[in-house]
């Protein structure tokens, strides 16, 4: 018998069993225009809710509303990959008792399927479901209005969750396939206004980066995949989003049309310009755990080789069979590198929490070459420092540093630097870079940290890697 | 040394905004908003102060709103200040 | 040789890093009147602080009858610029005049002959004059076209093709020859149009241009990939200059390449091939002498 889902918030938490002290779950799928958060996290907090974990995979400016329940007791302990804005200034500060559990997607994705990280109840918005649960990222009617693509980090929680609430803006008939969570992982449905402002979602058209800088550090990231010698035939790359990351992938289109080279798959958060390079039969699949922008996420909406993964088969250290260990090249970028090739991808130099931890030290670990493309120096912040400010990505993992003053390559790598050497590029000491920094910005004072642990980076093995601590005005 | 209220910088990145007004009662005293405050801000204060003082200024009130400038440009932006503020040029 | 405006303390920090192989700071068309004290104070404390590393540092002061022009050579040559860019030059005489002002400045310093001068030639006057121009003084490095104001002076405006500067162009082009220095074609300010700018760039080198002025980092590579010789040119000049060095060990006045003999003016043209390979980073100067 078909029984329909659907029912109002209120009942669907009731329903769930959640009690004070369990833990909660979301992904951020909707980016900078998430509405599903706040509207979940309200409403437990109107109906008493305390004590809550809230595990997500990652939160940004737009969560801002979150102080105030953590105030309440309503919210008492976080995970997440990443905090920014306002939530993240007072976090940095010191607003909650105890610290914010960082992990990286990989490391998030493994932590929920062994277990280490169990989740009683999961409230994953939706651009579209059926009454019976069959969810999707994708548009399927013309109420369409809240579309993010993939919903590879929802789908851990979908999986694992003691209990499953789908949200979505746009209800339509079953079945709502194809899908990307199943209806035999859901438990209930709510039809909500909107899950998310599509204006921020994601950006509309390819839009070319035309600072002159990050055309450099572009020009150069490139270089360095052409010459490295993993440039042949078959290859497998990732990217970020950065305005450098996305010019490095337009040189290097140019560069595998002039060769006649072709990439097996791009993998991670996929953007528009890497469906283009796919539609022009430069890539041969396409491996989405996020859709960056309209154009990913419509090319996953029809596109048989523009494939959904999941947290754990994106990016899992623990499975076999995650895409990571067949990565050959990652693009990465930074806050902070260090003389160790150490990477801070989370805490501001001033100490102040303002990023996300992502998938970066997955794809670096496991890669056979990462590239960490970011400028010697932000204005008068520097970016490659004796020490960084906290450890996210260890050194081990990163092979190579691009900047604008030169070329680093990891010691431990020597025919990397070799071929570049070979190749005319400017490859120097990782030292020497830190120093010229430090030549034209001066040595900065120390950071004014507290003692009380704010943040605990969480290694992608589940290990403890490095601590947080507050900052005092 | 008689001066009037001058400023001198822009808010762009990279720059520094400062300006410069008399001050009843000896020393500088400085007022420094910064992008960087934590890492930079006693060398900021450092680099205003010196400049000030190479040019015979010892009192005034200092407002400087920091985007991340080089101390080279500090150092030209708190002279332009001070030259506009005492109408004394550095250049012949 | 890019150009900066010399109020912009951002752009002029990292201006090295897009490896241009001259920095022009800008102190007159970019700088407001008001900002023109502020301006000269900027460039005078980047020129003494910042790393330009092996860039030429050239700076654009005032015409010398503003209230400006004396102020700002004083704080450049004080800074130790390695080139004053006159604007608008016209005549010898302005030429000269700028060279007492810098025997001034440097006398005070004690290093006299150190700062070079390249005159920018923006009028008809000054395209009449360019060869006086070119050898009014010892320290004159170069001449420059700037095609904006002298397009104005003609009475005409710039097209895309350029035919309204090709007088002026060769003008300057065969005085700096004449006079031994080195010539500069104008800006090309649309940063939008690459391909036009690219075939700018073509015809100032077929010109004999010996380099491009730019507004962009963004432009630096095209000029470079149009200045940058081939590898097949490359090759031939560094065989040619080989011949020479063997023909001076046997002591021989005859330089033959392949059984061929060469003239003195392919000779010079090898020369400047390398240069400009070096120039380019593609050939290591201790490689090839």
């Amino acid at each position: 018998m078909r029984t329909s889902k659907v029912m109002s918030l209120e009942e669907a938490i009731r329903k769930s069993g959640l009690k004070d002290g369990m833990t909660i779950s979301f992904h951020h799928h909707f980016r900078g225009g998430d509405k599903v958060v706040n509207l979940v996290v309200g409403k437990l907090a109107e109906m008493g809710f305390k004590n809550l974990h809230l595990a997500a995979s990652s939160l940004s400016d737009v969560h801002a509303p979150l102080i105030d329940h953590i105030k309440n007791g309503v919210i008492t302990k976080i995970s997440t990959s990443g905090l920014r804005g306002e939530l993240a200034n007072e976090i940095s500060h010191g607003l909650m008792a105890e610290p914010v559990v960082f992990r990286s997607h990989g490391g998030r994705g493994s932590a929920i399927a062994s277990g280490e990280l169990h989740i009683d109840v999961a409230f994953l918005g939706a651009s579209s479901c059926d009454e019976l649960g069959n969810a999707s990222g994708c548009p399927r009617s013309e109420n369409a209005k809240s579309i993010c693509g993939s919903l590879g980090y929802a789908l851990p929680d979908a999986r694992y969750a003691d209990h499953v609430v789908v949200i979505t803006d746009d209800l339509v008939a079953y079945p709502n396939v194809p899908k990307s969570i199943s209806a035999c992982d859901v438990e209930s449905v709510v039809v909500v206004d909107s899950v998310g402002d599509s204006s921020k979602i994601s950006s509309g058209a390819i839009r070319d980066s035309k600072n002159p800088r990050d055309i450099l550090l572009a020009q150069q990231a490139a270089k360095v995949i052409i010459n490295s010698g993993y440039f042949k035939d078959g290859f497998s790359i990732q990217t970020g989003t950065g305005g450098a990351s996305l010019a490095a992938v337009k040189f290097i289109r140019e560069s595998m049309i002039e060769k006649g080279i072709k990439a097996s798959f791009a993998l991670g958060g996929i953007t528009a310009h890497m469906v283009k390079l796919h539609e022009e039969g430069l890539i041969g699949r396409l491996i989405d755990v996020q859709s960056f922008d309209k154009v990913a996420a419509e090319s996953i909406a029809r596109d048989q080789m523009h494939q959904e993964v999941s947290s754990v088969e994106y990016a899992s250290a623990d499975h076999a069979g995650s895409a990571v260990h067949a990565l050959d090249i990652v693009i990465l970028s930074a806050l902070e590198v260090d003389v160790n090739f150490n990477v801070n991808v989370l805490v501001g130099s001033d100490g102040i929490i303002r990023g996300a931890i992502g998938g970066h030290p997955d794809t670096a670990e496991d890669s056979a070459l990462s590239i960490i493309v970011c400028p010697l120096l932000r204005g008068r912040i520097p970016c490659v420092v004796p020490k960084v400010t906290t450890l996210i990505t260890p050194g081990k993992g990163v092979d190579v540093v691009v900047t604008e003053y030169g070329i680093a390559v990891n010691p431990a790598r020597p025919e990397i630097a070799e071929r570049l050497k070979e190749a005319g590029l400017k490859v120097v000491d990782i030292h020497d870079l830190a120093a010229k920094a430090s030549s034209i910005i001066g040595t900065p004072d120390a950071l004014p940290f507290g003692d009380k642990v704010v943040g605990i980076v969480m290694d992608r093995h589940g290990k403890v890697l490095d601590k947080i601590y507050n900052i005092v005005d | 040394m008689e001066m009037k209220n001058a400023s001198a910088g822009t808010l762009e990145s990279g720059d520094i905004m400062v300006q410069i007004a008399p001050r009843e009662e000896a020393g500088l005293h400085i007022e420094l908003t910064s992008s960087v405050a934590a890492q930079f801000g006693n060398q900021i204060k450092k680099v205003i102060t010196e400049t000030l003082e190479g040019l015979g200024i010892d009192k005034a009130d200092v407002k400087a709103v920091d985007k991340g400038a080089l101390d080279c440009t500090i150092r030209a932006r708190v002279t332009a200040a001070a030259v506009r503020a005492t109408g004394k040029d550095v250049w012949k | 040789m890019m150009f900066v405006p010399g109020n912009n303390p951002g752009m002029m920090a990292d201006a090295h890093i897009y490896g241009p192989d001259s920095i022009m700071l800008d102190l007159e068309d970019s700088v407001t009147m008001a900002e023109k004290d502020a301006a000269r104070l900027l460039v005078h404390n980047a020129l003494k602080s910042i790393d330009y590393g092996d860039t030429e540092m050239v700076v654009r002061i005032n015409p010398l009858n503003t209230p400006y022009g004396k102020k700002d050579v004083e704080a450049v040559v004080k800074a130790g610029v390695d080139v004053i860019r006159m604007p608008k030059t016209e005549t010898a005489d302005e030429v000269r005049e700028l060279e007492a002002e810098i025997i001034k400045v440097e006398e005070e310093l004690g290093c006299v002959g150190r700062t070079q001068i390249m005159a920018a030639i923006e009028s008809a006057l000054g395209v009449v004059n360019a060869y006086a121009i070119a050898t009014a003084s010892k320290r004159m490095m170069g001449i420059a076209l700037g095609a904006e104001d002298y397009s104005a002076n003609l009475k005409t405006q710039r097209t895309p093709e350029g035919s309204e500067l090709l007088l002026a162009r060769e003008t300057i082009v065969v005085a700096a020859r004449a006079a031994g220095i080195c010539c500069f074609d104008t800006v090309y300010s649309n940063l939008d149009d690459m391909e036009t700018f690219r075939k700018e760039v073509e015809l100032i080198k077929t010109l004999g241009f010996d380099g491009k002025s730019i507004i962009n980092p963004r432009q630096i590579e095209v000029v470079n990939s149009v200045f940058t010789p081939t590898q097949k040119a490359i090759d031939k000049a560094l065989r040619i200059i080989a011949a020479i060095k063997e023909a001076q060990a046997k002591g021989s006045g005859v330089i033959a390449v392949n059984g061929k003999m060469v003239d003195r003016p392919v000779v010079i043209r090898a020369e400047r091939t390398i240069q400009l390979a070096i120039a380019s980073g593609i050939l290591n100067k201790e490689d090839v002498l």
